[in-house]
């Protein structure tokens, strides 16, 4: 049975391109899922792709000790969207690295819903997003710590750049605690470029397109520092990035 | 190589330069010195071309029109501004930032660019003369750097990039005693020849011990109030700018 098609009264569909969803729902409609078993570690990396419209929808279950790490990068031209939904069991660990990179009209979102299920978990969300034109870049993290997850220590970093006052960025770190001995960090922020980092670039000889990419590099570039191999993803994004600033 | 004709500058409506006339010939170092809020980094900024500042009246650079010119473009002319607060980058290596600085440069004047090689030897030569770790290349711009090592980062990178002429703001504050011997070297080595020249912004006589210029001038409110040779600096120091300038 196919699961109906979602609506914007849904939160984690909120601010998604449904009209661009509706053609493909049938093969997203079920997430894939997939468990790392107990001690085991899984890496994966998530590249954009040639399709306009890319959707994931990802399950993933973090036995008992079980660590995993996501980089992905969103960039479609029209809709992107990862959705993950981690579970993590005692002393479970959960990193995601993710990058929104739109221009135009595009919408690219990252939705997460991470449930420390068991004890002494730990998740670090790490989201950057990149946006000119009419694009929208969204993060909508939630955090769940259920009543048994004493120790879990959860952190949400958000932050986001606008190019051009068309662009919007949705930021929303959402956290559900049921346990009393945890530590659960976010922090996000929206802004343009630094005018002095700028300036200082530019007063280096770097033309003022240049400085503006060499500092967008900076901003995403860091998301891949623990990936094994960074250059297809790094690679990907200088691409995605060169579009944005044009 | 460097004439500044009754410069006036405001910011935000605030008069900052008014009236500053000043030349600096090739082969000479000048030294400007000055009480704090008397318009001294405003001079350096308007001269390296940082947006923001309305200017008035005329800056030529080998005979160009100084203040027509974009940051970039004084740059590749050969001007070199050193920051009193060097600016931060996270996610970009110096050595990454500077090499294309110097490449974009270097293209602005048609000369071939360096490869990865070359600029590397380049980069390590020069953090030694300076006495600078080359691992400290490998960092994000500035980023957790003290404030001496920052000084000491600006004199590696005028070495990389060997201006005609440098700007170079209070250089010497935050520097111990070593490392205001070390820069000393570093502005000599690198700017003392008949081709260049400096001018140098300072508080202090302590520099002017290590770099000596041909010329002191004084600047308060915004004008210049006196020149003379070295021996003005010596006599700024004893007698205070309150009775020199008077």
């Amino acid at each position: 049975m196919t699961a109906p098609f979602p609506t914007r009264k849904q939160e984690e569909w909120r601010y998604a391109d449904l009209d661009a969803l509706r053609p493909v729902w049938q093969q997203f409609a079920e997430p894939l899922t997939l468990t790392v078993g107990p001690g085991e570690s899984f890496e994966k990396i998530w590249l954009p792709g040639d399709e306009d419209v890319l959707v994931r929808r990802v399950q993933i279950a973090l036995e008992g000790g079980a660590k995993a790490q996501i980089f992905v990068l969103n960039a479609a031209s029209e809709y992107g969207r990862t959705e993950l939904d981690v579970s993590l069991a005692e002393g479970a660990d959960f990193e995601l690295f993710g990058a929104n990179i739109g221009t135009g009209v595009s919408t690219n979102e990252i939705v997460t819903n991470v449930r420390h299920v068991g004890e002494g978990g730990r998740s670090r969300q790490t989201i950057r997003s990149v946006l000119n034109g009419k694009a929208t870049g969204s993060y909508l993290g939630k955090v769940e710590v259920a009543r048994g997850a004493q120790k879990t220590d959860a952190e949400q970093s958000v932050k986001a750049m606008l190019l051009d006052r068309g662009a919007t960025a949705n930021c929303k770190p959402e956290l559900e605690i049921f346990a009393d001995d945890v530590k659960c960090a976010h922090g996000a922020s929206v802004g343009e470029l630094d005018a002095m980092q700028l300036f200082y670039a530019e007063s280096r000889g770097l033309d003022p397109a240049s400085a503006r990419a060499l500092l967008l590099e900076g901003f995403v570039m860091g998301l891949w520092d623990s990936a094994k191999d960074a250059d297809a993803i790094g690679e990907a994004a200088r691409e995605a990035l060169r579009k944005v600033v044009g | 190589m460097l004439t500044i004709k009754n410069l006036h500058a405001t910011v935000a409506d605030k008069p900052i330069l008014n009236g500053v006339s000043l030349d600096v010939p090739a082969g000479e170092v000048h030294a400007i010195m000055g009480p704090n809020g008397s318009g001294k980094s405003t001079l350096a900024y308007v001269l390296a071309g940082r947006p923001g500042y309305a200017s008035e009246g005329g800056a030529t650079f080998d005979g160009r029109d100084l203040l027509a010119m974009e940051p970039h473009e004084r740059a590749a002319a050969g001007l070199f501004l050193g920051f009193q607060y060097p600016v931060e980058i996270p996610g970009v290596s110096m050595l990454q930032f500077v090499r294309e600085a110097l490449n974009t440069q270097r293209r602005a004047r048609g000369e071939a660019e360096l490869s990865g090689a070359e600029f590397i030897k380049l980069a390590r030569e020069q953090a030694k003369l300076l006495g600078m770790d080359a691992e400290m290349l490998k960092r994000p711009v500035n980023v957790g750097f003290s404030g001496g090592e920052k000084k000491r980062a600006e004199m590696v990178q005028m070495g990389i990039m060997q201006p005609k002429f440098a700007v170079l703001d209070e250089t010497d504050s935050g520097l111990d005693i070593d490392a205001l011997k070390s820069v000393g070297a570093g502005i000599n080595r690198i700017m003392r020849s008949p081709d260049k020249g400096v001018l140098l912004i300072t508080h202090y006589q302590r520099l002017l011990d290590y770099v000596e210029p041909d010329k002191v001038h004084v600047l308060n409110a915004g004008r210049i109030v006196r020149s003379g040779g070295p021996e003005l600096a010596k006599e700024l120091e004893r007698e205070g700018y309150a009775e020199a300038a008077a």
